[in-house]
């Protein structure tokens, strides 16, 4: 199992760590929204430099994140081939016309509109993945929930969010102890046996795992009822901190390009740039 | 919202944390499909679900796919609404199953793999690629293959894994009335 593949917060002293947790979730979840509804190349680039801009200003190096840069870039790899070999004219489709490149076979042509609509869909990525990656490794998780109920979600929601966060490690290393003690009894979860029997191996793990986990839910589910959780409408968090001027400054570059992107889908009456036409 | 037991709002915490676990560490390869694994996740999203009921099993679903994607680096929300709405989805149609009474037979075994089994083909067939065609306006025939491919692994893999795990949290459970007077 690897234990520190997942990317996790990276404290340091930068302006992207100043800013308030809520500012950081409402900032992502506008920039992410915006880069969702365009297809449109202009702002997608735009987006994708400003957020590596914005990623070089937080102070977290690239060689701290290359590995998750690597698995994600093999993932849209494969999808971009998994898409090329399903619709090699989609992006005909789309844009109205069909340039073609090169001959492969059969129904297989490099045409610059497929071309152009894969580039597209690669910065629909390029976009996004910076933000997010900022939101993760520049958020620390014990703001998380204060900043969920900052974007007006229910604080029982957040405070759910906020165990989740809490015993991830918890189910984690009873996982690792249940595998091992299981493993010690001769049952085998490794790539040697027929799937079926490793799915059904696999219970033999995950039902000591769930009941553990059902039994914590009871302790701590009682410990909090008798500390009267979720008698009031409303609970302060530790972690909140008072928004400054930069937060409302970060907002409105959120906001500003989600209307762009709105906006642009209002002109153009399309979500797609068409250089063809 | 209706109101939230403290329960509840637990089983959600410690739920998503097991099935950020699960999703993310552990991997059955389906054999000859490739890229495609047995997630585990979806049956104890499916105990989980007929345990505390639609609300939290969709919110399991919701914060626990969220996790993992983050964790990879970027959301896909087409098909983190998917999980989402196949943990609504299996809370509604078991909430007749009261598990925590030990009642667990034939009957409750077809009602939750027939419960299990639509929630799945709703998520994957019809919502996921839906989504993905009006999100990231992805090429129709691919994604609804994609999804009737993860439908059909996510539905085995909750019959059997969900299936086990309920017959032996039923069985750790007193049945109501079993009690007799001398």
């Amino acid at each position: 199992m690897s234990k520190n593949a997942a990317l996790s917060y990276l404290p340091r002293a930068s302006v992207v760590h100043r800013l308030t947790g809520t500012t950081k979730l409402a900032f992502f979840l506008l920039w992410s929204t915006a880069a969702m509804l365009t297809y449109d190349t202009r702002l997608l680039a735009a987006m994708t430099v400003g957020g590596l801009v914005l990623f070089s200003v937080s102070k977290i190096r690239l060689s701290e994140v290359k590995g998750a840069l690597l698995f994600m870039m093999l993932l849209v790899v494969l999808n971009l081939t998994a898409i090329y070999l399903f619709a090699p004219d989609q992006g005909t489709e789309i844009y109205g016309t069909k340039t073609v490149w090169v001959h492969l076979f059969w129904r297989y042509d490099i045409t610059a509109e497929t071309m152009f609509y894969l580039l597209n869909f690669f910065m629909k990525y390029s976009a996004v993945i910076p933000v997010a990656l900022l939101f993760i490794l520049a958020t620390n998780p014990s703001e998380f929930a204060a900043s969920l109920a900052g974007i007006g979600v229910s604080y029982k929601v957040g405070y759910a969010v906020a165990l989740a966060l809490r015993y991830i490690p918890d189910v984690q290393r009873d996982f690792h102890n249940i595998s091992q003690a299981q493993q010690a009894r001769g049952i085998n979860l490794s790539g040697k046996d027929k799937v079926l029997t490793r799915l059904k191996n696999s219970a033999a793990i995950l039902l000591p795992l769930v009941l553990a986990s059902l039994s914590r839910i009871e302790t701590v589910s009682n410990a909090m009822e008798l500390r009267g959780f979720g008698k009031h409408k409303k609970r302060s968090w530790y972690m909140q901190r008072p928004f400054q001027n930069i937060d409302w400054i970060a907002m409105g570059l959120g906001l500003v390009v989600l209307l762009i992107s709105l906006g642009l889908l209002v002109v153009h009456q399309s979500r797609f740039f068409n250089p063809f036409v | 919202m209706k109101k939230m037991s403290v329960k509840t709002v637990v089983a959600i915490g410690i739920g998503a944390a097991l099935f950020f676990v699960l999703g993310r560490f552990v991997a059955i390869p389906v054999p000859f499909v490739p890229n495609t694994t047995f997630n585990l996740q979806y049956g104890v999203l499916g105990l989980f679900a007929a345990m505390f009921g639609p609300l939290a099993g969709m919110l399991i679903g919701f914060v626990g796919h969220t996790l993992i994607d983050l964790s990879w680096g970027s959301p896909w929300w087409s098909w983190i609404i998917a999980s989402a709405s196949f943990g609504l989805l299996t809370g509604f149609f078991t909430r007749k199953l009261d598990l925590e009474s030990g009642e667990f037979g034939k009957k409750e075994i077809i009602t939750f793999n027939v419960g299990q089994v639509v929630a799945h083909l709703i998520a994957w067939i019809v919502l996921a690629p839906t989504l993905d065609v009006l999100i990231y306006a992805e090429n129709a025939t691919k994604v609804f293959t994609q999804g009737a491919v993860a439908g059909v692994v996510n539905a085995v893999t909750t019959g059997i894994v969900g299936t086990v795990l309920m017959l032996a949290y039923s069985k750790t459970r007193t049945k109501r009335g079993s009690l007799d007077k001398d």
